[in-house]
Order: structure tokens, then C-alpha cells, then sequence
């Protein structure tokens, strides 16, 4: 079986900066993986690697055993790929049930001429019913999606991630911002999705949840990999425990 | 009906032509476009040298759609390339371009234009009556367009293209498809413009004529078929009605322009549905 996802020596320059320098992993099916480290690590560059926002210098992407390297994020969502942008996007012009239907009808988008031979939207809006509901947002549907405080705007995210039925979700910092409550939801909403079935990559720097919830940890420390396994083991790792004092989290990581 | 009156019906016509379809565009898929006006003279030299040649008017609309649509392909092309803002540079660089290049050639008639151009054969009156028609079935296809779920991703790409990305969308190629069908309606109009004037130079396709279409469009409410159809027909009035208007376009359309974008960013649209909305309320 081919993994979900597989990177091989990717790397990135930004100017003076190795944001990312020559990471390789495979993730499994269905796994759920914690992809952390120290602000400032490649985080959220290695995740717009993966998604196609960002073009690596080097090395190469592989969806389910397809090298989609070359290709835009689009065609990556289309290969089963989801994501949610750190910095909320919602379509603020737009209701949240808009939001959530466009990406349900991913198959009728797949190209402006079909896009033109379609009129009816009922399907979508159930299913973007169903998935607001899953999330928690409903009651929300009729809301202009700008109008939502951040705590639902990222749930939404997650939302229009579901929506276009992906085999893998990358999620930057979902709980970022949020408070104690609103992000115990989010992370219920989360455990729904892999529940599902979708293999889960999530970018978090409250270790306690990431702790609880991932199966597998990612340290990433100056665009390398510095620790690589189950969770505990990893937070044991003497250079994992270093990267996280030296990065200034010393209060995270010894609590 | 007087012969002015045709021709004030013809050139509402055709205007509304030219305002649905920058719309499109820009309205839709929020790819600002400030050389309409050269896609619409591009389809009326098509039309014009069509006719010249073969008198032929199926000929002639199809020759204006395709150089129309041709034309805004390959700006469309440019428009993945740069960011918004500076897309509405590239545009007006566009339309001086066509200008200054048509005024150079020969066998466009350069300074002169092109005169005696064929007629159509159908007479004022069924000239007037098939740009009606016609404008009649581009807000068709306006309305249409903006249910359907192609008019859907216009405004997610219009929005914000890299979250339309993230929902499986292919924003280019619903900016392609945004040039090229609304430029090919500019060269449509351009030919019944053709078909109209029998005459034609190139002053009549110049920026400041785009600048009053897209004020048009901006007056009406960005995105509403209804309210740019309205507008087009109203700015088309203005000058008519006050000969001071008709002396300082440029600086009517474009003082418009800016008022409504400051003042009421909906347009026409946004006053009414605000006002309805008030009325409910009371
Ligand atoms: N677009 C960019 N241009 C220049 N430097 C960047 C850019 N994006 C990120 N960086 C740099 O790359 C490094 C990694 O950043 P990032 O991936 O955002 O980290 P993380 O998400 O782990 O906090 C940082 O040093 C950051 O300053
Ligand atoms: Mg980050």
C-alpha cells in the first residue's frame, strides 16, 4: 500500500533563510500526525509545500503514490488533498453555508464549461448543511461568513476542508487563538474527521492537545527533522527537548 | 420613431452589450479591466473588414465574437501573470496600444477610419431591433451565468484566489473564461456597432470610453446584471440630455466613478437594496 503522503529532500530558500532544508517523510493511511516545533521552524512552509502555495527549490510530493510536484493546488485538492490556512480565509462576502456548498461541489467547478452546464446547488447545500453541523457551526448557515467571531471563521475552515472530501487534511495552527472552550469544540471537530477515516497532519503548538490527540510527532527544528515517532518517546528525545528551551517554549515543554 | 431616437435606442443597446458583458469581467470575477473599449474595436474593425470584403453578416458577427474573444484570451493570459491592481494598468496600456497601433495602419484605414462599409440590408429599424435582441440575450446569459455554478467560482476567484484554490477551484482557468466570454461580447458589440455607423474610426474605442463603461458598471453595483443594465442606460441618456456632460466625459464618468466607490461601493444596487430593506423595516 502507498502512503497518503510522502515527501522526499524537500527544501526551500527564503533570501538568507533555509526555511525548509531537505525533508523527507512518509505518512501512512489514516494515521494522525502532530507536525511541531519551535515558531519559526518551516511549519507553515513545509504545509504550503504540500498544498502546491509554495514551489520547493528541491525534492518531491507524492499523494497516494502520485508525484504531484508539479502541480498547482487545485489539481492537489482534486487528488484528495485539504487544507485550513493558519490566517483564516473565509469567503467573507459570501454566507457560510456559500462557503462551505462551493467546495461540496468541487465535481461541478472541476472546469469553468461544466461549471457553465450547472444550475442546481440542493445537493450541496445538504451536504454543506450536514458538514456545518458536524463542525458545530449550525444555526450559522444564513450568516455572511466575515460576520463570525475567529472561533467559528476556523471551524468554517475546517468546514470547507470536509467539503471536498479529502483522503488527507493539513491543518495549520487550528486552535490558535482560540479559547479554552472554543478550541475543545475544534478539536472535537477534528477527531470527527479522522474518525472518518482521513488521514489528519496538524500543525499545533499547544503540545497538551497535540500530546492527546496525535498518534505520531513530527519535530521540525531550523527546516530539518529533529524527532520522528510516537509521541511520548519523541517528547522524550533529549535534542527534541533542547530545540523546544533553546526556542524559547521552555515553559511548554517542561510543564 | 424619428431617426434620432433609432439611434439613441441602438447605441443603449449596444452599450448595454459593452456594460454586461465588462461585468462579467470585472463584476463576477473581480478582474479589473480599463480597455474594454479596445475588445470593442477590435470586433468593430473585424466586422467592418468582413463586410468590405464579403458583405456577409453571419460572417461579420462571427469574425467580431472571435478577434473579440481572441484578443481577450491572450490579455487574459497576462492577467494570471500580474496582481489585480496591476492588472487594471496592463488594460489601459491595452487599450492605448490598440489605438496607437490602429491609427498607424493603412489597411485599417489609420487616421481616417474605414467608411463605406456595407449595409446589412435590414434597414434602421432592423438594425435597431437585432442589437435590441441581442442585448436582450447577452443579459440572458448574464443572468444565467451568475446562478449557474460557473458564476458561483467567479466570486470565490474574484474573492480570494488562493481560497478558491484550496476548495479544488482553478482560478486561471475561470479568468480565461471571464475574458473570453466577455470580450467576446465587446466584439460583438463592436460589430453591431458597425452594422450601425457604417463608419468607423478609432477614436470611438478609446480609454476614456472604457473608463465610462466601467463606471457604468461601478454605478449599477458591481456584479448586478440589473443595476449595470440600468446604468447603461442612464449614463448613455446623460449626455444627451446636458451638452456639458457630453463636453467633459472623461471628467463626468471618472468623478462618478470615484464618488460611488467612496460614497456607495454598492452602486444603484447596494441604494436600492438598502432602501428596501429600510422600507421593511418601518
Ligand atoms: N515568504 C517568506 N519570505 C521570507 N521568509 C519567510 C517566508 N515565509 C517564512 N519565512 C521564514 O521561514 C522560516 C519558517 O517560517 P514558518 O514556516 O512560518 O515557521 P513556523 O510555521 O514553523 O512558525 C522563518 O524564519 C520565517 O521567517
Ligand atoms: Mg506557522
Amino acid at each position: 500500500m502507498s502512503a497518503a503522503l510522502k515527501l522526499d529532500d524537500v527544501a526551500i530558500r527564503f533570501g538568507g533563510v533555509q526555511a525548509v532544508g531537505g525533508v523527507s517523510f512518509s505518512i501512512k493511511e489514516g494515521d494522525f500526525v502532530g507536525l511541531i516545533g519551535p515558531n519559526g521552524a518551516g511549519k507553515t512552509t513545509l504545509i504550503k509545500i504540500i498544498a502546491g502555495l509554495l514551489r520547493p527549490d528541491k525534492g518531491s510530493v507524492q499523494l497516494s503514490g502520485v508525484d504531484v510536484t508539479a502541480d498547482g493546488t487545485a489539481a492537489r485538492v482534486r487528488r484528495g488533498l485539504a487544507l485550513t490556512h493558519q490566517i483564516v480565509r473565509p469567503f467573507r462576502e459570501m454566507t457560510v453555508l456559500d462557503n462551505v456548498a462551493l467546495g461540496a461541489g468541487y465535481r461541478r467547478t472541476s472546469s469553468p464549461f461544466r461549471a457553465l452546464m450547472h444550475l442546481d446547488r440542493r445537493l450541496e447545500y445538504e451536504r454543506a448543511a450536514e458538514i456545518i453541523a458536524q463542525v458545530g457551526l449550525a444555526g450559522t448557515e444564513k450568516k455572511l461568513a466575515g460576520s463570525l467571531p475567529l472561533g467559528q471563521m476556523k471551524r468554517l475552515e475546517v468546514a470547507r476542508a470536509l467539503a471536498v472530501e479529502p483522503c488527507v487534511i493539513l491543518l495549520d495552527e487550528p486552535l490558535a487563538g482560540l479559547n479554552h472552550a472554543e478550541a475543545s469544540k475544534q478539536v472535537e471537530a477534528i477527531a470527527a474527521v479522522h474518525a472518518k477515516g482521513i488521514t489528519v497532519v496538524l500543525v499545533e503548538h499547544n503540545l497538551e492537545e497535540v500530546m492527546r490527540i496525535c498518534r505520531r510527532l513530527i519535530v521540525l527544528n531550523n527546516g530539518l527533522v529533529i524527532g520522528d515517532g510516537e509521541p511520548r518517546e519523541v517528547m522524550a528525545d533529549p535534542d527534541v527537548h533542547e530545540a523546544y528551551v533553546g526556542g524559547g517554549m521552555a515553559s511548554h515543554a517542561e510543564a | 420613431m424619428s431617426a434620432y431616437e433609432i439611434s439613441i435606442i441602438s447605441i443603449i443597446g449596444i452599450n448595454v452589450i459593452l456594460a454586461v458583458s465588462l461585468n462579467m469581467i470585472s463584476g463576477f470575477c473581480g478582474q479589473i479591466s480599463l480597455g474594454h473599449g479596445a475588445f470593442f474595436g477590435a470586433g468593430a474593425y473585424a466586422a467592418a473588414l468582413t463586410m468590405v470584403g464579403s458583405g456577409s453578416v453571419p460572417l461579420a458577427i462571427m469574425a467580431a465574437l472571435l478577434t473579440g474573444s481572441l484578443l481577450g484570451l491572450a490579455v487574459g493570459f497576462a492577467s494570471l501573470r500580474v496582481r489585480t491592481d496591476f492588472l487594471a494598468v496592463t488594460t489601459i496600456g491595452v487599450n492605448f496600444l490598440f489605438v496607437g497601433f490602429v491609427r498607424k495602419q493603412a489597411w485599417l484605414g489609420g487616421e481616417m477610419g474605414i467608411s463605406g462599409i456595407p449595409a446589412t440590408g435590414f434597414g434602421p429599424v432592423g438594425n435597431m431591433t437585432m442589437i435590441l435582441l441581442f442585448a436582450a440575450a447577452t443579459i440572458a446569459l448574464s443572468l444565467y451565468i451568475s446562478r449557474s455554478w460557473m458564476g458561483f467560482a467567479f466570486r470565490a476567484v474574484g474573492e480570494d484566489e488562493g481560497a478558491a484554490a484550496t476548495l479544488g477551484i482553478n482560478s486561471g482557468a475561470y479568468k480565461l473564461a471571464a475574458f473570453g466570454i466577455g470580450t467576446a461580447l465587446a466584439g460583438l458589440a463592436g460589430c453591431l456597432y458597425t452594422f450601425f455607423t457604417q463608419f468607423i474610426t478609432v477614436d470611438a474605442f478609446d480609454f476614456i470610453f472604457s473608463v465610462m463603461l466601467m463606471a457604468m458598471v461601478v454605478i449599477g453595483g458591481i456584479g448586478s446584471t440589473w443595476g449595470v443594465v440600468v446604468a447603461a442606460v442612464g449614463l448613455t441618456l446623460l449626455p444627451e440630455a446636458i451638452r456639458f456632460v457630453n463636453d467633459y466625459r472623461l471628467l463626468v464618468f471618472g468623478g462618478l466613478l470615484v464618488l460611488v466607490i467612496r460614497l456607495a461601493p454598492g452602486g444603484l444596487t447596494g441604494m436600492v437594496q438598502r432602501a428596501f430593506l429600510a422600507v421593511r423595516r418601518s
